[in-house]
């Protein structure tokens, strides 16, 4: 039930170095980053929200392998188990010659589940529809949502420190209107 | 992290662009009504498209027996053009993933393109075998599908099954890197266009994308680990096509040195068709600012360094044929470069070796005229050195008593046109309806914006 009565403070930026510092003061100053809204990826973002790591690289190798696995699996399985079949007088499990497919394969499924676990991690669906928490952040302006957590939010604080950052719009919402 | 701005010299975009600019610059290129020499180019590309679809369902229906192959010659026009085709999309994601990898800023402002062509290339190379078939709507037997034969499996120790997954793994790489990529952009047009059909199919594509930086850093890592799984696939598709013929015992095919000559040569034909595209769409969209004299020349000499390499590989299978001490193999490339094929074998030299040497002089790279010169001899000499490689190895083999000549027929001429049709007819509806330069990519390497506060 307070979760319909969060307050967000948005304070909306035009250059790149101006939402790095902003990002980094706030969290320096404890407050709670929501997110950060960008036309394009910020190097060094990351570390200014202090974000981890992310666990894709873990599923791509773990994909990357299940693909292999099942395709050298399967290579052996119909050539030389379910119907084997002389070709040039070659040995049946011919392991050299399945490493072309193998490879193939594994790049299939490391690659496409990559994105497909990228797409639904992140709710990235074909049509869904999207709210931007502010107008331009897909073109050129930058947005830093902070929380107010509780009663003892320095609002004056925040604006303050926005402003020193050259702070181009502040913005105070509830949750009733989506942020994403 | 900073270094590597002070490296930077010259600043990668001209015109000191904010990101807001480069919106406006690229979407500009999608509003309104396409100009009259869009319309004039997709019209000739159009009927050259409809003259292909023409000559493929002619051989369809008649049976491949309308080519010019013969009992010796049995795989000459067709293979080439998929050989050609294969290797012009390579440049594309060399471009997307290893120049990725490598951290050359420069490449987001081609990249787009690039990848397109990529895609494009690989549509127009899978014509080629399917038709070669002789019963393409069987095609689907190649995949290991449980048949009612059996089940009878495919040959999975046969190269042409390689190819097959090679090639289609390739092309889904490559189409999710390409869309992928895109989201971003996909969403910056959604939120500048008025509500209507357009909005909601650009709403639809664009994912919900709504610039989270949490999104972002997640959409990073997967174009890191794509480029990362793309680098050795590019390697591995033109390797695989290599041993089409590398695992026969034909002379002039059974050599080790053919994938990396082959996946030189994919980089080097596929850099002169992402230049010959670019320079044509740098004058007509009027993106001077984005596509530079920086990007210009990096591509040139990257095509100067695979030309030279495609140049060592043609002496190196020279040096190995009279090292060898085969007589049939030593045989074999005399005939290339003076047998009755030897007109095709020095349009090859010429073509790939000899005039890419003018890239060393920095008049000649800053020449855009001189370049575009030089990038459409590169497309025709590794046309023919395809050509070289299938025809010459067929048509004089072992038995002097099955030698045979090899002309194409007008079908097949017709195909390959059909081929460029349908390869200029989706890049020009490429550029009407896609940003054809990343602009979230851009944006990350201008030169505004970032000063002391950058870093970490």
């Amino acid at each position: 039930m307070d979760r319909e009565n969060r307050r967000y403070l948005l304070g909306v930026f035009m250059a790149e170095e101006d939402i790095l510092g902003a990002t980094r003061t706030a969290r320096e100053m404890g407050y709670k980053i929501v997110d950060v809204y960008a036309p394009y990826a910020v190097h060094g973002l990351e570390h200014a929200m202090g974000l981890g790591r992310t666990r894709l690289p873990l599923i791509t190798l773990m994909l990357g392998l299940l693909g292999a696995g099942l395709k050298v699996w399967f290579e052996y399985w119909s050539t030389a188990i379910d119907w084997p079949v002389n070709v040039g007088g070659k040995p049946w499990d011919s392991l050299p010659a399945f490493f072309p497919v193998t490879f193939e394969v594994m790049v299939l499924f490391a690659g496409v589940g990559t994105v497909v676990a990228f797409v639904i991690g992140q709710r990235l669906l074909p049509g869904r529809k999207t709210k931007l928490p502010v107008e331009g952040v897909t073109d050129d302006r930058f947005a830093l949502v902070l929380e107010e957590t509780d009663a003892g939010f320095d609002k004056v604080a925040a604006e303050e420190m926005f402003a020193r950052f050259n702070v181009v719009e502040v913005i105070e919402r509830v949750k009733q209107e989506p942020l994403q | 992290m900073a270094s590597e701005h002070v490296l930077q010299q010259r600043p990668l975009i001209e015109g000191n662009k904010t990101p807001g600019q480069v919106t406006a610059d690229i979407c500009r290129l999608l509003d309104g009504k396409p100009s009259g020499t869009w319309w004039a180019a997709f019209l000739a590309s159009a009927s050259l498209l409809g003259l292909g679809a023409v000559a493929i369902g002619y051989q369809i229906m008649t049976g491949i027996g309308v080519w010019g192959l013969n009992n010796t010659v049995g795989w000459a026009f067709d293979i080439t053009n998929f050989v050609f085709w294969i290797g012009i999309g390579h440049a594309g994601t060399l471009i997307s993933a290893v120049l990725f990898l490598f951290r050359q800023r420069w490449r987001t402002s081609v990249n787009r393109a690039a990848e397109a062509m990529t895609i494009f290339a690989v549509m127009c190379a899978g014509i080629f075998p399917l038709i070669h078939m002789g019963r393409p709507w069987f095609a689907y037997w190649m995949f290991p599908y449980i048949n009612a034969r059996g089940p009878l499996w495919i040959n999975f120790r046969s190269p042409l099954v390689w190819d097959f997954f090679a090639i289609a793994t390739y092309f889904t790489i490559s189409l999710t890197f390409w869309y992928i990529g895109m989201v971003p952009d996909l969403a910056t047009i959604r939120d500048r266009l008025k509500p209507g059909l357009r909005k909601n199919i650009m709403s639809f594509l664009a994912l919900g994308w709504n610039g989270s930086y949490r999104t972002w850093l997640r959409y990073e890592t997967v174009y890191m680990l794509l480029a990362g799984l793309a680098t050795p696939l590019v390697i591995s598709v033109h390797t695989i096509v290599s041993w089409d013929f590398a695992t026969s015992v034909i002379p002039g095919w059974h050599t080790t040195i053919f994938p990396p000559y082959f996946v030189a040569g994919a980089v080097f034909s596929g850099m002169a068709m992402v230049l010959t595209l670019m320079l044509i769409a740098r004058k007509t969209m009027h993106l001077e600012d984005y596509i530079t004299k920086q990007h210009l020349g990096a591509m040139t000499k990257l095509m100067l360094f695979t030309g030279s390499l495609v140049g060592l590989a043609y002496g190196t299978e020279f040096f190995t044929a009279a090292y060898s001490g085969n007589k049939y193999e030593q045989f074999t490339f005399l005939n290339r470069a003076m047998g009755p094929f030897a007109w095709a074998y020095w349009t090859m030299v010429s073509c790939n070796v000899i005039t890419p040497q003018l890239f060393w002089f920095k008049r000649v790279r800053e020449n855009f005229l001189i370049v575009f010169i030089l990038t459409i001899f590169v497309n025709i000499g590794m046309w023919f050195e395809r050509f070289v490689i299938i025809v010459t190895s067929l048509h004089r083999d072992y038995l002097p008593a099955s030698w045979a000549d090899y002309s194409p027929s007008l079908v097949e001429i017709a195909t390959l046109l059909g081929s460029f049709g349908l390869f200029l007819t989706l890049f020009l509806l490429f550029v009407r309806f896609v940003p054809v330069i990343a602009m979230g990519e851009v944006k990350g390497v201008l030169g505004i914006g970032r000063g002391s506060g950058h870093g970490s």
